[in-house]
């Protein structure tokens, strides 16, 4: 059974983050994995799961849930080889430290060597990454500019909007995606979907078809203009 | 008031008239908010100087504004000043006040614009309908507009406000509860998403039946309304409300706006009357017709209005049209299509209409909806009755001009 579990809806879910758990768990039954999908409530525990999502939130919200993923099994489990995509405020968590309300620093969960400090101005717009040769195509509404440390890579090059510095946007460690485009990324970008299944069950999937190619042709048409 | 400030004033009324008749004739618009802006610019305080010596009711909230305050006209009944096509800034409003001087005024305001209107227009009531997620990309977050509304309304200075306000949405309470004069309803609320983590101390809230509370003390407070069914209770005072418009939501809508009425003195059993027998506002909830079909339009801006029009949908398997935009009113990012229940459609053939149609069918395919995607309007094939359609902004009014009545 390949678990998926959103993380902390409640507080990582502001901008139709639920559409990524759909989406995995969709394009997973739609070719006979044994997949499913749970989330994590504010007094539940993290239970063990092949994938976790994290989502965007609002400044109090994000503080609260860092605060309970830093005396949770989280931190280990990730330590562990547990895969996470993590969106927005939730690319921040994950990171050394991050900014909320004005200018204050908040720790993070120190997973990866990234610091988030606040932008001159908020990033709001289609974003578009070139991640491998492909586009990543989706809609980023951020305050943060992330700088990555000790090599940690980014997940891509910006081709349209900002991500990370209007250079980079986002990471990728060996167990890590991690992007600003927020919302349902894994639901417009079906490739990029499947290439986080595919790792998380270690098995090579079939070709799919769904209605998301059609929407995926379309945002890259329309953001590569 | 000085002399000069008064001509400037009379100036710039004349202004507004004058440019939204141009407006009209010209056929550039509906000539409200052009003409207001200009006014504006002639004379910044023209809002203040026209609602003085004027009863004015506010109305805002994410979603009912439009609906709540066609319902404060036809329940006060007679002549009343009014922005009803929802231009709901200050352009707007000083567009509307110009253009009729009725000493009775309801204005729906939007909602990062409660602050500076409560100072300009100084009412006597203003009704706070709910906050939820909405237009995310253009919008203030949801929990900083509360927190604006909560300051607005701690640092206004007249004490003889009446706020009337959803005792169900913490938001909302959060926003108001630091007014003595605060008439709370116990109206239904069906969408709690945005406020499942405290606006006080981030804490949980627990919503249980019809009450919620968190830790830190922050609790749903004491109401003088209620609504159960078509029983509404104001003030020990009960009604028959049968609304002419379906969903809970207008019943909410309805509630709220029949308790702000009574604050003011306004004989309610006349009010309700009124109100039930209202059929649509601004085209919301009005069938009309296009090639051939019947059309029911419903307006659904973000995933709290989806969510209650959804809840109004026949459960017969019937076909429902979805028209779905991302312009500038709209906001550019649909992303909260996510967070729209669209499984309660599992059952009917949902026809994906507007610019946005692509990103509604994948939506739909992901939550196992049957769906057809409309390229080409002349492939839709006849249908039978009357069809939902449900549209966000600039969708729901581009449909309202291609039909016919
Ligand atoms: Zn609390």
């Amino acid at each position: 059974m390949t678990t998926i579990c959103t993380v902390y809806p409640e507080l990582l879910g502001t901008y139709g983050d639920g559409g990524n758990g759909l989406a995995v768990l969709e394009r997973a039954r739609r070719r006979g994995i044994d997949a499913e999908l749970v989330s994590v409530g504010l007094r539940d525990v993290i239970p063990d799961a092949s994938l976790y999502l994290l989502g965007g939130g609002e400044d109090g919200p994000q503080r609260l849930a860092v605060d309970l993923l830093r005396t949770s099994s989280f931190g280990s489990r990730v330590r562990d080889g547990a895969n996470v995509l993590a969106v927005c405020a939730g690319l921040q968590i994950l990171g050394l430290t991050f900014c909320v309300e004005g200018n204050d620093e908040y720790e993070g969960l120190g997973l990866v060597d990234v610091v988030t400090s606040r932008g001159e101005r908020r990033s709001v717009g289609e974003l578009a990454t070139r991640v491998d040769g492909r586009l990543l195509v989706g809609f980023e509404n951020h305050g943060g500019r992330t700088t990555l440390h000790g090599g940690v890579d980014a997940l891509g090059t910006v081709v349209k909007g900002r991500g990370n510095d209007a250079k980079l946007d986002g990471y990728r460690t060996k167990n890590i995606w991690a992007t600003y485009a927020h919302g349902p990324v894994l639901a417009m970008n079906p490739w990029f979907c499947d290439e986080i299944l595919a790792a998380v069950t270690g098995s090579e999937l079939e070709p799919l078809s769904s209605a998301a190619d059609l929407l995926y042709e379309e945002r890259c048409r329309v953001l590569s203009s | 008031m000085g002399k000069s400030t008064m001509l400037r004033e009379r100036v710039a009324s004349v202004a507004v008239r004058t440019v939204n008749r141009v407006s009209r004739l010209t056929g550039r618009g509906s000539g409200t908010v052009i003409g207001g802006r200009v006014g504006i610019k002639i004379a910044p305080d023209l809002v203040s100087a026209l609602a003085r010596g004027r009863t004015v009711i506010l109305v805002s909230g994410t979603n009912g504004k439009t609906t709540t305050t066609s319902m404060i006209v036809a329940g006060w009944g007679g002549d009343v000043t009014t922005n009803e096509t929802g231009a709901n800034m200050p352009a707007g409003h000083v567009a509307a006040l110009v253009e009729s001087q009725n000493t009775r005024v309801a204005l729906e305001v939007d909602e990062a614009w409660l602050s500076d209107t409560l100072r300009t227009t100084r009412p006597h009531v203003v009704v706070l309908l709910n906050l939820s997620r909405d237009q995310l990309d253009r919008a203030n977050e949801v929990r900083h507009l509360a927190e604006r509304w909560r300051t607005a309304l701690e640092t206004y200075d007249d004490a003889a406000l009446i706020v009337v306000a959803n005792a169900n949405d913490p938001l909302v309470v959060y926003a108001a509860e630091t007014r003595a004069n605060t008439l709370w309803c116990d109206v239904p609320t069906t969408w709690i998403a945005d406020a499942l983590s405290c606006p006080k101390c981030t804490l949980a809230i627990s919503h249980v039946g019809n009450s919620w509370h968190c830790s830190c003390g922050f609790a749903k407070p004491v109401t003088v309304t209620s609504v159960l069914g078509d029983e509404l209770v104001i003030d020990g005072v009960t009604l028959n409300l049968e609304l002419s418009m379906p969903g809970e939501f207008n019943r909410s809508n309805a509630t709220l706006a029949l308790t702000a009425l009574h604050s003011d003195g306004v004989d309610v059993e006349d009010a309700v009357r009124r109100v039930n027998a209202i059929h649509s506002v601004v085209g919301r909830f009005s069938v009309r017709r296009w090639n051939g079909h019947v059309l029911r339009l419903l307006l659904a801006k973000n995933p709290s209005g989806f969510a209650a029009m959804l809840a109004t949908l026949p459960e017969d398997g019937a076909d429902v049209w979805v028209a779905i935009n991302a312009r500038v009113a709209d906001g550019h990012d649909p992303s909260w299509l996510y967070d729209v229940p669209f499984e309660l459609l599992r059952g009917h053939r949902v026809y994906c209409f507007g610019d946005r149609r692509l990103d509604l069918a994948t939506r739909l395919d992901y939550g196992g909806v049957d769906y057809v995607v409309v390229d080409d309007d002349a492939t839709v094939p006849p249908s039978k009755g009357t069809i939902s359609l449900l549209a966000n902004y600039t969708a729901f009014h581009d449909w309202l001009a291609r039909s016919q009545p």
